[in-house]
């Protein structure tokens, strides 16, 4: 008991020790009702506030989509195990970014060269902030949030509003980082990961492709909603996870060939992959912050197309690559075509949205055939949002037109390599796109590393073959398919030992049952 | 009294199911099982790796009989779940030592025979 409850105590203190500052803080939220009683807000404020909003609710949902995505590739025996962890990320996320994480990604950048944000932590202590040159133009005011967070400042919605559209990004960006790790990693790992994530790997990451650090600001590269700084850093860290956790049991032979370990529900996976789908026109419309222009509809265009560009491609790739039409990768498919469509989605007119969509449906099946080989990756998360990540962000280089780069204001002016002839947007890309994958890899790598010669990173063998759910939940997330009917509700005693599951007495049965006492295997 | 025990094709139970009743045999058990004999697995892909299928499902079907009718009930099952190929399943029969209808304690071969149609509770 002791053991567990220190496990539990170092991600637990290390979230105490964020809130506490929020105490000394706390006082009245912005001047929304200050501004309102002197009939000072306008009506773009309000329609501008309600779309970000309404899109942060899209993203939110997304994570629906991840659950069920991931719990349909895992086998019966953990589809309980990812329910449990996709609240509990959210929720940790949800501290750690309001506290710590959107300050570095969107405050003020009073670093060494656009490396961190450094001011509003808990969306607070803005009071000072002085708008830039164009803000002030634009009619913002001292203390104004526009100018505490400017590279958001150019919308007049509410910061709440942008603040938990960023927040449902950061979580969207750890709910990915889960996928090659499932049915064998702690669940404790995932809690002291979440909070380094999102307090600081996603938001100084993010900061500097797409909250005014110098990957946007002074490189001029182009992610318009994230290929790069929500999916790319996501899948890396779901890489240094892999890489220190390795496969699954028994998912290579003594040949070392892959062997399949089939999930559960492809509908599942269907279901996951149209909330996805849904959520994403919230992510790629939803980050134009505004909808004055009618900007934030083409783009919803720009996003349909590209996913829909993500299932002919897989679909052609799959058939063509393995003989057969693999549902799974059809559905990876669409993800890959969001996922790249997502950095050229405010940057490319609507004609080459299908091409890229097209291109990242063909990659990521490839992708996951070559991945499949030598790493164990269940739902093809590093294909999907690793290289299809990498492929759009790439893709702005080559299409983003003159027009969309002058009106977003980052990059060359004469946009991609198609209209340009010049590589040079094309080479901000790929500067980018190396440099946060490495410092992802590096800060992720030691991240686990550290929680794996802590708390540990992987379940024991026999947990392993119970499952997840038994092992660390206590119960399967499907009851009736492992115990049998006569038993549930049951009064007779058998020669288990009392207290029934997570009592941590020894396992009643050989090890390897799924019947197996929960903990038995591993107290 | 004898225990036939076939293992079939799943398709191959209904139809023998239809002339059981007919013939005046309703009470049998069925499972579905998986098993292997002499034919083959087959090969399934999923993204990318092969899985080996070789415990391929059949449905095992009990009835126990009066020795006298074993022979009727395997014919029966002959007919229907015979195609030739590899595949096509087995019948045993077992001898049994005795048995009781649960309902009246009433023991021996006459608990193994129908009820007449007026007999029986709708």
């Amino acid at each position: 008991m002791i053991r567990r409850a220190m496990r539990a105590g170092v991600p637990l203190g290390l979230l105490a020790a964020l809130a506490l500052p929020a105490l000394a803080l706390a006082k009245g939220d912005g001047d929304s009702l200050g501004a309102y009683d002197k009939g000072a807000l306008v009506e773009t404020t309000l329609i501008n506030t309600l779309w970000v909003l309404v899109a942060a609710v899209l993203v939110l949902f997304m994570q629906a989509g991840f659950a069920m995505l991931e719990i349909g590739f895992s086998r019966q025996k953990n589809a309980g195990s990812g329910v449990a962890k996709i609240l509990t990320n959210l929720s940790i996320a949800a501290l750690a970014y309001w506290s710590v994480g959107f300050a570095l990604a969107f405050g003020v950048d009073d670093s060494v060269s656009g490396l961190f944000g450094t001011d509003g932590f808990f969306l607070q202590d803005y009071e000072d902030a002085v708008p830039s040159e164009a803000l002030a133009e634009a009619g913002v005011v001292n203390g104004d949030p526009r100018a505490a967070f400017p590279v958001m400042g150019l919308s007049d919605a509410s910061i709440e509003a942008k603040w938990l559209f960023q927040f449902a990004f950061c979580a969207v960006s750890l709910a990915i980082v889960w996928g090659t790790t499932l049915e064998r990693i702690k669940y404790m790992a995932y809690v002291a990961y979440a909070v380094v994530f999102s307090a600081i790997i996603y938001p100084v990451g993010s900061h500097w492709v797409f909250g005014g650090g110098w990957l946007q600001e002074s490189v001029g590269m182009q992610d318009f909603a994230g290929s790069t700084a929500v999916h790319l850093i996501g899948a890396t860290g779901a890489l240094a996870a892999l890489l220190l956790l390795g496969p699954r049991k028994n998912k290579f032979g003594p040949d070392r060939k892959a062997r399949a370990i089939p999930g559960h529900s492809m509908p599942l996976v269907g279901l996951g992959t149209i909330i996805l789908f849904i959520g994403w026109f919230g992510f790629n419309a939803g980050s134009t912050f505004n909808v004055e222009d009618l900007r934030f509809a083409e783009v919803a265009v720009v996003t349909l197309l590209g996913g829909a560009g993500g299932v002919i491609g897989a679909f052609v790739a799959t058939t063509v690559f393995q003989k057969t039409i693999d549902i799974g990768m059809v559905a990876n498919g669409m993800i890959g075509g969001l996922v790249a469509i997502t950095a050229p989605s405010g940057y490319v007119e609507s004609w080459s949205a299908p091409i890229i969509g097209l291109v990242a449906g063909v990659i990521v099946v490839a992708g996951v055939l070559a991945i499949e080989k030598r790493l164990d990756d269940p739902v093809g998360a590093l294909s999907a949002h690793g290289l299809a990540g990498v492929w759009g962000t790439l893709s702005c280089g080559i299409f983003t037109s003159p027009r969309l780069a002058q009106y977003n204001a980052f990059g060359e002016e004469s946009g991609g390599l198609w209209y340009s002839g010049s590589f040079a947007q094309l080479g901000h890309q790929a500067l980018g796109v190396v440099v946060v994958f490495t410092f992802v890899l590096v800060l992720s790598l030691a991240t686990f590393a550290l929680i794996k010669a802590t708390i540990g990173l992987r379940v024991e063998d026999e947990a392993e073959d119970a499952g997840l759910d038994i092992v660390e939940h206590g119960m399967y997330g499907y009851p009736e398919q492992f115990i049998p009917l006569p038993e549930i509700g049951a009064a007779s005693h058998g020669p288990a030992a009392p207290g029934g599951f997570g009592n941590g007495a020894a396992a009643p049965e050989p090890a390897g049952s799924h019947a197996m006492s929960a903990k038995g295997a591993t107290a | 009294m004898k225990m036939i025990v076939a293992y079939v094709r799943h398709e191959a139970f209904d139809p023998i199911r239809q002339e059981l009743l007919d013939a005046g045999f309703p009470s049998l058990t069925i499972t579905e099982v998986k098993g292997s004999g002499r034919q083959k697995g087959l090969t399934e892909h999923y993204r990318g790796s092969a899985i080996a299928l070789n415990l391929r499902p059949k449905v095992k079907l009990e009835c126990v009989v009066e020795s006298h009718d074993a022979k009727v009930v395997m014919e029966t099952i002959l007919r229907h779940a015979r195609t030739g190929s590899v595949g096509d399943g087995k019948i045993f029969v077992l001898p049994v030592e005795d048995a009781v209808r649960i309902r009246t304690g009433e023991s021996g071969e006459k608990v193994l025979q129908a009820h007449e149609a007026e007999e029986i509770p709708a």
